[in-house]
């Protein structure tokens, strides 16, 4: 995918992406069962959300994909945006604004942009940011794409819509892995930041639970029930490889990747009891990291790599505790509530989402490390397995909705929530994977 | 001596996962025999079908179950299954070559990490039994499902209980 920069007041370096090699070779795969088209449903009322008009781009009527909706849905989901109305116009990167008439349709920025086929089949994708307050162009990009990759190619738009206005990096073209279980069987996909263009990474007539990225996005890291126990597999997803990383006596389960990528910290039971330890990430023998006579499981780390936070029930209930990443003295996270599970910290280093249990209902909360502050963020009730995304404003979720498994998105005040809504099966252990290399 | 084994499974996984999106056979899971248990008469009759949990394992000792139940919240034997345990020590220590797996189970409530811990605290428990009676633990390994293999569909205290379970598995 070439990446151009369209002229403009800033420039970025153009930078081909790193996934057409991946999204090649899934492609070239025996066809899995494609699953899922995700729907954005936002629901909820965030207080400032910028008014963006979003025009349908030229070209897009004749597009497998319509960049323009695409794009629109992404920064809405971010809770900072509002779509406008653009109908009835029609524009690409080229045309200067009409600002009076975007002006009064309240729209404060504006996005303009083509899709044209071209001889090879592939497409090219150009679009163009206004301001339409201050009458300024902020420049724009083109895409020379797959038409596998004209998803890519849109949720790159949102990025950089998104980081022009909010000074923010944009998540959108990040990934997400999740599972279903549908018809006894077990699916570990991975899908875009929206839920879309699942694609089949392991198929298994046993569970598979807590996928994690690698740091690097390349890899997988879960727990597979496939030979009638939990064992810890890293799997490469662009090829397929798989390599088992722990596999001892008792259970294995639990995987975090440290942020160099280097080791893993698991829960093994091989001694007795459920017990931290961290492994190398390419195998080797496990080191102990808890000695307890509790179980002490959950483990992840820090982005700094210094701390492991994990859950113990050492004070004779689940709380979140924190750690050294060598092991050493622990101490304890959460004090309110008999039972605080799940924990995960944002790359900022801000904020510990995890699950609480209230009153038989298990609710995900936020904590404000610095303050200890603790907001509460969901009306459901059976919350599990928050993840954040790279840039720490929004937390993905498994939860359940109707009596279905179902992820959600959400913002870290809980203002704005959105459904990632398949419709095969039932939908859980999602983790969001790191920013992409461009 | 784990450090090569664990390379040779890691062999064999390679060999095993060189395409993209793995599929794996349905085989390893054991077919699960089916006891058909009709009442037969009506035409709107339904006939209720246990998975007969034997189906998976290799024989044990004849007449002793093999699923230990637990109160909520809790991981102690209660006393209604020391014979049970008894019995399956009697064949262990007869049959030294013989070995099993001690599958623990959870309710559906919670996070499945934990209730990975605590089915494993379950199967623990029976394991300890065992060997208290002078097994060799060279014989058991207990592991956990945690919440992910009910052996009752549903929600509420009736299902729950019959999921709070240790399974023993003949090998």
């Amino acid at each position: 995918m070439n990446n151009t920069l369209l002229p403009s007041i800033r420039s970025f370096p153009a930078q081909p992406l790193a996934r057409r090699s991946l999204l090649a070779a899934l492609a070239a795969s025996p066809a899995l069962p494609a699953l899922a088209q995700f729907r954005v449903e936002v629901s909820g009322v965030g207080l400032t959300q910028l008014p963006i008009a979003l025009v349908p781009f030229k070209g897009e009527d004749a597009s497998p994909q319509k960049i323009s909706e695409i794009v629109k849905a992404d920064l809405e989901r971010s809770g900072q945006f509002r779509g406008v109305d653009a109908s009835g116009q029609s524009m690409d990167e080229n045309a200067r604004p009409d600002l009076t008439l975007w002006r009064q349709r309240t729209a404060d920025s504006l996005v303009a942009g083509s899709v044209t086929r071209l001889a090879d089949g592939r497409y090219d994708v150009r679009f163009r940011l206004w301001d339409v307050v201050r009458g300024q162009d902020l420049g724009g990009q083109s895409y020379t794409v797959p038409q596998a990759d004209l998803r890519l190619a849109s949720h790159r738009i949102a990025d950089y819509v998104y980081e022009k206005l909010t000074g923010e990096k944009g998540i959108f073209s990040t990934r997400l892995a999740y599972v279903t279980r549908a018809g006894g069987r077990y699916t570990l996909w991975v899908a875009d930041a929206d839920g879309e263009n699942a694609q089949a990474a392991l198929a298994s007539p046993e569970p598979i639970i807590s996928p994690v990225w690698s740091p690097n996005g390349g890899q997988l890291a879960y727990v597979s029930f496939e030979s009638r126990k939990p064992v810890v597999y890293v799997h490469t997803v662009a090829t397929g490889q798989r390599r088992l990383v722990a596999n001892f006596k008792g259970s294995n389960s639990a995987p975090a990747w440290s942020p160099d990528g280097g080791t893993l910290a698991v829960t093994l039971s091989r001694d007795g009891g459920s017990q931290l330890f961290t492994i190398p990430a390419g195998g080797g023998e496990p080191r102990r990291l808890t000695q307890s006579s509790a179980i002490d499981t959950e483990p992840t780390y820090s982005a700094d790599g210094g701390t492991i936070y994990f859950v113990s029930d050492r004070g004779g209930s689940p709380q979140i505790y924190k750690m050294s990443a060598g092991g050493g003295n622990p101490t304890r996270v959460t004090f309110s509530g008999s039972y605080n599970i799940s924990p995960s910290v944002s790359p900022d280093g801000r904020w510990l989402a995890y699950i609480t249990r209230t009153g038989g209902a298990f609710k995900l909360q936020v904590m404000e490390l610095a303050s200890g502050t603790v907001t509460s963020l969901t009306d459901t009730s059976a919350d599990e397995n928050p993840s954040f995304a790279p840039n720490s404003k929004l937390i993905v979720y498994a939860t359940q909705l109707q009596g279905r498994e179902a992820l959600m998105t959400t913002t870290l005040d809980g203002k704005i929530k959105a459904r990632l809504a398949g419709k095969a099966g039932d939908i859980r252990e999602p983790d969001w994977g790191p920013f992409q290399k461009q | 001596m784990l450090r090569r084994s664990l390379y040779s499974l890691a062999i064999v996984a390679l060999i095993a996962g060189c395409s993209s999106g793995t599929k794996l056979n349905d085989g390893a899971a054991g077919a699960g025999g089916a006891g058909a248990g009709g009442t037969g008469g009506a035409a709107s009759g339904v006939a209720p079908v246990t998975i007969d949990p034997n189906a998976q394992t290799r024989q044990g000792p004849v007449g002793v179950a093999r699923i230990v139940y637990f109160d909520f919240d809790s991981y102690t034997i209660k006393p209604e299954f020391q014979s049970l345990i008894d019995g399956h020590a009697r064949f262990l220590k007869a049959n030294p070559s013989r070995q099993i797996s001690i599958e623990g189970h959870t309710d559906e409530r919670g996070g499945r990490e934990y209730n990975l811990a605590l089915g494993q605290k379950r199967s623990e428990a029976v394991r300890r039994a065992l060997t208290l009676l002078g097994v060799n633990d060279a014989q058991i390994e207990a592991v956990s499902f945690g919440k992910e293999k009910p052996a009752a569909q549903g929600t509420g205290e009736d299902a729950w209980a019959q999921n709070r379970r240790a399974e023993i598995v003949y090998r």
